[in-house]
Order: structure tokens, then C-alpha cells, then sequence
């Protein structure tokens, strides 16, 4: 029995050394503090880390990545893309480049707070960070260098006002991710862009679901004429749906694909809020590379909109290549 | 570890069988497998800041591995604590931000709103006889629910932020999520919280008599009835822990990163089943380890982080922990076959 009495000794006074470390060692990160010291980068291969919010798959975010790596490509940068929907996941990736002490960082911030700590340890180390797509506001005071993307509000004040012109009179807004915040921002402006907006809640991950309950919206609600959804495979789901119970209801939606361009040429969807989201991959690399050769900073640090573009019938032929292609 | 915790009901005296038929050696070698692999092929793996990303990593996962642990060796299941982990921080954000409570008044809230939840799970598993992946199930799309619907209800978005205004975040947030520096590099302090909560788990499964009556509950709960434990009881201690764990990650979680999406943490709860699994945990309950929990998240971390530090191409990253994963699960099945014959 003596081995056990010294394992509970051992591991008493384990705990009692892990109590004492957490007593002693820490100290709270003041939460107003910004950048500190500036420790300039190691010198090495200039390589850039772009970590997305997305999840493995989304067809969004990869026309943002094969945005980033043609930038790479044409300008001779390493470029590596990760993603993780998870926002405190999303910290983690964003501490992992800074120990990899990357070139540059380009982030996206669907939750700014939660990344804020690792942007600012981004920051604080001399890594150059640009944001994209979401958190324009944030991102200067986080210390980024500028932040590329379309503001959601705006873009869905936009889709709002151009149903309005079409002259429809109620407007369902679709939501298929319950916490993006992003979405929420989206129906909020087409609300303000065209009076006012119902909400149908959806489950992207089940189209069946997706087209079953926003047939259901069209059906218990005739006057509904105009429908927004908020991703291009919602869009096709909402378009059978509407056609199923020969409502007289318009499907509009936010981003493109080959199903939206081939919709739109038909007249099924009446037109596409494009956010030309490639901008949001190829553009902070060349923000990131001009601002290490040559210390330029684009717009004064000022956001760069890449977006709203409008694709309707008399823009879709041209731009139909290129969704083809992987960059629109 | 495996010396001071050496099981001494085992009659056998030779060193390679003492090992064998602990639950967590398969783990353990798993570790240092993965360890050894990413430490030769990512250049920052072994760098300060590297060795702090994914014991990050492995941290939260790792506190609710070994709470889960615990629950499967007393033979159930919690599908709700991935949720939980979301819910108590949505409950402390709330509170703290939009009641405008104390943070610690919130944090307590929000546990006795845990503690409350686990025990519900428990009565009501031990009340109806259903098995509890029905029950949690049950629990966590209700959780999944209430998380939204009130967050919406409350704030008319879908994530509460604004915590670092909140009274009392510089004091909690000192207890939950502050960083300390060893070596000029800045570790979080959650690793702590794992490893103390991995230690006190494995003291208590190994060295009480509850422990005892954890596997006693999930190994024949008929007989352990007969002779005397009180299995309704240890099995709602064992729902109530990893409630209280979820509570710990999600009050980690909220006072760290300040502000929490209304679908945080779905999902989660199979990755903390797969941990105590890799950990040597069986599916039937009855047999594991909770440092064996600990260390799987601990693969479960260093795999996640290190194929980033590896520079692989993030669209092949579920294959690779996927393949890493079974890899780990086989070798501790292996070990536990020979563990069992040396057993007998």
C-alpha cells in the first residue's frame, strides 16, 4: 500500500503546484490595451495566411480562396488558406499563423470580438493584417492595415430597393444560418431598402427542408411577390418552391453560381447581389505584398468595398463565364 | 503518471503487463506517434508559441473529454454538452451584459443553470429507463432552441458581445481566460484548468470509493444495485460533472473571446465522445480512464493545429484527422485486447 500513499502524495501535491501556478502566474490582459512594442517580423520567405470563417466546402469561400492563391501565384507569394466556422476555432488558426510568424495575415470577421485577442497578438508581434468580408467596423481599431470587403447592410438595402423599383409590395427574406450575424444584417437592410421584410428561418444543410418551408411561406401567404434568399443554392431551392405552388413570387439572392446565372437568363431569378467575393481573396495580397515592398497602404487605411454588383438579365452573359470559371 | 496510478487490484507484477492494461496507454502512445510525427515534419510545432497553440487546443476539448469520460464509464451518454457549453455562456453574456449583472453574479447564474440541467438529465434518464443518447438528444435540440429563440428575443441579433465592459470581467476574466508566461511565451490559462480537472477526475475515479461506483454503475448496473450502490445517485453526479464542465468551457470561452454566437458548440459533443474514446473508453461503459480522455484530446490537438503548421492543404484536413483518429482508436484497441487477456 505504500505505492499508493505516495501516488495520492504525488498527486495532492501536483494539484497543489497547478494551484499555486494559477495563483502566481497569470495576469489578466487589460482589455483596452492595443498594440504594444512593435517586434518586427522575422526576415524569411514572405508567406501569407488567410483564415476564413468559412466551413470545408462552401462554394463562396472557395472563390475567395482560388482568389488568394492566383494573387500568390501571379505575384510569386506563398499563399495557405484555412477555415474553421467556429469563431474560437477561427482564434486558434489566427494564433497558430502567428507562431508560424507568417508575412502577413488576411482574416475574415464574421465574430470580431472573438478573434480580436489573436488579431491584436497578430498585430503586437508586426505581422501586417488585412480583414475581409465582414467586421468593417472593427478592424481598424484592432490595428489592421485596411479591411476589403462589401458592407452587409448596404448590400441588402440595395437588393430591397431594386424589388421595390420591380414595383413588388411583400418581401420574404430568407435566412439559412440561424447565427450568422451577417445574414441577419442582410434581411435588416432589405428591410429598410423596401419598407419592411417577413423572415423565414431555414437549414441550408437540409435542402429538402430549405424548399419544403419556403414553399410553405408562399403558399399560407399569396401577397408574398418578392423572396430574397441569401446564398445561390437557397436561391434554386426557393425557385422549384415557388414554381411548385405557381405563386407569382420573384426570387432574388445574394451571390452567384452556375444554377443563379443559368436562373437569371431564364428569368427565374430576377437578379443576383454579387459581393465579387474573388476581390476578397486577391486583393489583400496584393495589399500585403505592396505594403512589404514598398510600405503602401491603399485608401488610408479606409475599407475597400468589393461589392454590391447587381447581376441581372442584361449583365449575366458575361459575367456567366466566370462563375463558370471558379472567380465570380 | 502510469507509475503513481498504477492499479493495484491487478495480481500481475511484470512491468509490461502492469502497463497493458491500463486504458490510456494506447492513448499515450497515440500522443507520442502524433507528437513525434508533426515535431519532424512542421518546422514551429516544437516553438514556444507553437507547444502553446495546441495545448490551447487541446484544453476546452480536453476538460470536456474527461467530464464525458466519467459519464461513459458509468455507462451513458450527454449529448447536450456540446450545446451547454454555448448555453452557459449565452446565460453569463446575458446576464452580465444585457441585465447588467456582476460577471461573477452571471457566472454563477449560469451555473446553478447547468448543475440544474444535468440533474434534469439525469432524473429524467434514471426516472424513464430511456436510454440517455435519447434523452440528451432530447435536451440538446431544446438547448439548441432556447439558445437561439432567447438571444434573438433578448438582443434582436443572433451573438451577445460587449463582456469586456461588463463589471468584474477584469477578475473573472483573470481566472477563466488569462495567459501565463513561461519562457517569454504566453500559455492560456484553460491549459491549467484541463490539467487540474484531469487530475482531480482520475484521483476521484481511481481513488474513491465514488470512482469505484462509477464503474461499478456502468459495468452491471443490476448488480451494483444488489450490493449496495446507489446507482440513481452516482449517475446524476456523472450528468450533473459534465454539466459543471460545460459551464467551465463555456465561461472559458465567453470570458476569453467576449462574446458568444447564439450556434456555438453543436457538434462539439461528438468530438469530446471521440476523445474519450481515443482515450480508452468503451461505448458500453464500464472500462476507461479519464487521463486517457485527457491525453486523447491532447491528439485530438496536436493533430488539429499541427497539419496547419505542416502547411497542408486545409481541403484534405478532415481526411487526415479522420485517418489519425482511427489510427489511434485501433492501436488503443489492440492494447485493450492484450489487456484483457492478461487479465484473465
Amino acid at each position: 500500500m505504500t505505492s499508493n500513499r505516495s501516488g495520492r502524495l504525488s498527486l495532492v501535491a501536483a494539484a497543489a503546484a497547478l494551484l499555486l501556478a494559477a495563483c502566481t502566474g497569470p495576469a489578466a490582459e487589460d482589455p483596452s490595451s492595443g498594440s504594444g512594442q512593435e517586434v518586427p517580423a522575422e526576415t524569411g520567405p514572405f508567406r501569407i495566411a488567410v483564415i476564413s470563417h468559412g466551413t470545408a466546402g462552401d462554394a463562396f469561400w472557395n472563390v475567395v480562396k482560388n482568389g488568394a492563391e492566383d494573387a500568390g501565384r501571379a505575384l510569386g507569394v506563398p499563399v495557405e488558406y484555412n477555415s474553421d466556422g467556429d469563431p474560437g476555432n477561427q482564434a486558434k488558426l489566427i494564433d497558430n499563423a502567428v507562431a508560424q510568424r507568417v508575412g502577413g495575415l488576411v482574416v475574415s470577421m464574421q465574430n470580431p470580438e472573438a478573434v480580436r485577442p489573436s488579431i491584436e497578438g497578430a498585430v503586437r508581434a508586426g505581422i501586417p493584417v488585412v480583414t475581409i468580408n465582414s467586421g468593417e467596423e472593427q478592424s481598424a481599431a484592432y490595428g489592421a492595415l485596411t479591411h476589403i470587403g462589401q458592407s452587409e447592410g448596404i448590400a441588402g438595402e440595395q437588393a430591397g430597393r431594386k424589388f421595390k423599383e420591380a414595383g413588388k409590395t411583400k418581401l420574404l427574406c430568407v435566412i439559412h444560418e440561424a447565427g450568422n450575424i451577417g445574414q441577419n444584417q442582410r434581411c435588416d437592410g432589405a428591410a429598410r431598402g423596401f419598407g419592411s421584410a417577413e423572415r423565414l428561418q431555414v437549414d441550408i444543410s437540409n435542402p429538402t427542408d430549405v424548399q419544403a418551408r419556403i414553399r410553405g411561406a408562399v403558399q399560407t401567404d399569396p401577397s408574398i411577390d418578392a423572396v430574397l434568399t441569401l446564398n445561390s443554392q437557397v436561391a434554386a431551392n426557393a425557385v422549384n418552391a415557388v414554381k411548385q405552388v405557381q405563386s407569382q413570387a420573384q426570387v432574388a439572392t445574394f451571390d452567384l453560381n452556375a444554377d443563379v446565372v443559368s436562373a437569371i437568363k431564364t428569368g427565374d431569378v430576377l437578379f443576383a447581389v454579387d459581393q465579387q467575393q474573388y476581390e476578397q481573396g486577391y486583393l489583400p495580397i496584393v495589399f500585403l505584398k505592396l505594403y512589404r515592398d514598398n510600405r503602401n497602404v491603399v485608401g488610408g487605411g479606409r475599407p475597400v468595398l468589393t461589392g454590391p454588383d447587381l447581376v441581372d438579365k442584361s449583365t449575366v452573359d458575361q459575367i456567366g463565364a466566370y462563375v463558370e470559371r471558379g472567380t465570380r | 503518471m502510469t507509475t503513481t496510478t498504477l492499479d493495484e487490484r491487478v495480481g500481475s507484477t511484470r512491468l509490461a503487463d502492469r502497463l497493458v492494461v491500463r486504458p490510456e496507454i494506447g492513448a499515450l502512445l497515440g500522443a507520442v506517434v502524433v507528437f513525434a510525427f508533426f515535431s519532424i515534419t512542421a518546422d514551429q510545432f516544437l516553438s514556444g508559441d507553437g507547444v502553446a497553440t495546441w495545448l490551447d487546443d487541446a484544453s476546452t476539448l480536453g476538460i470536456m473529454a474527461v467530464a464525458v469520460s466519467l459519464l461513459m464509464i458509468g455507462g451513458e451518454f450527454d449529448l447536450s454538452a456540446g450545446v451547454m457549453t454555448a448555453s452557459t455562456a449565452l446565460v453569463t453574456a446575458i446576464l452580465a451584459t444585457q441585465a447588467g449583472w456582476n460577471v461573477w453574479l452571471a457566472l454563477l447564474a449560469s451555473l446553478v443553470f447547468a448543475l440544474g440541467v444535468g440533474a434534469f438529465n439525469g432524473w429524467l434518464v434514471m426516472r424513464t429507463g430511456l436510454p440517455s443518447f435519447i434523452v440528451t438528444l432530447g435536451t440538446f435540440l431544446a438547448l439548441q432552441g432556447l439558445n437561439l429563440g432567447v438571444t434573438r428575443l433578448v438582443t434582436g441579433t443572433v451573438q451577445v458581445s460587449g463582456m469586456r465592459a461588463a463589471d468584474g470581467y477584469a477578475s473573472s476574466g483573470f481566472v477563466f481566460a488569462s495567459t501565463v508566461e513561461i519562457g517569454g511565451t504566453k500559455f492560456q490559462i484553460s491549459i491549467l484548468w484541463w490539467i487540474g480537472f484531469a487530475a482531480v477526475a482520475a484521483w476521484l475515479l481511481v481513488r474513491t470509493r465514488f470512482g469505484n461506483w462509477i464503474f461499478a454503475v456502468g459495468g452491471s448496473p443490476v448488480s451494483s444495485r444488489a450490493v449496495g450502490v446507489p446507482v440513481k445517485r452516482t449517475k446524476i453526479l456523472l450528468f450533473m460533472t459534465t454539466a459543471l464542465a460545460g459551464w467551465l468551457v463555456g465561461s472559458i470561452n465567453i470570458l476569453r473571446f467576449a462574446s458568444v454566437q447564439a450556434n456555438q458548440g453543436i457538434g462539439l459533443e461528438l468530438q469530446f465522445i471521440i476523445a474519450a474514446v481515443v482515450g480508452g473508453c468503451l461505448l458500453t461503459g464500464g472500462f476507461g480512464s479519464a487521463i486517457g480522455a485527457a491525453i486523447g484530446a491532447l491528439i485530438f490537438g496536436m493533430a488539429r493545429q499541427g497539419i496547419v503548421f505542416a502547411r497542408w492543404d486545409s481541403d484534405w484536413f478532415m481526411l487526415f484527422l479522420g485517418v489519425m483518429l482511427l489510427a489511434a482508436v485501433l492501436v488503443n484497441n489492440t492494447f485493450r485486447r492484450r489487456a484483457e487477456r492478461v487479465r484473465r
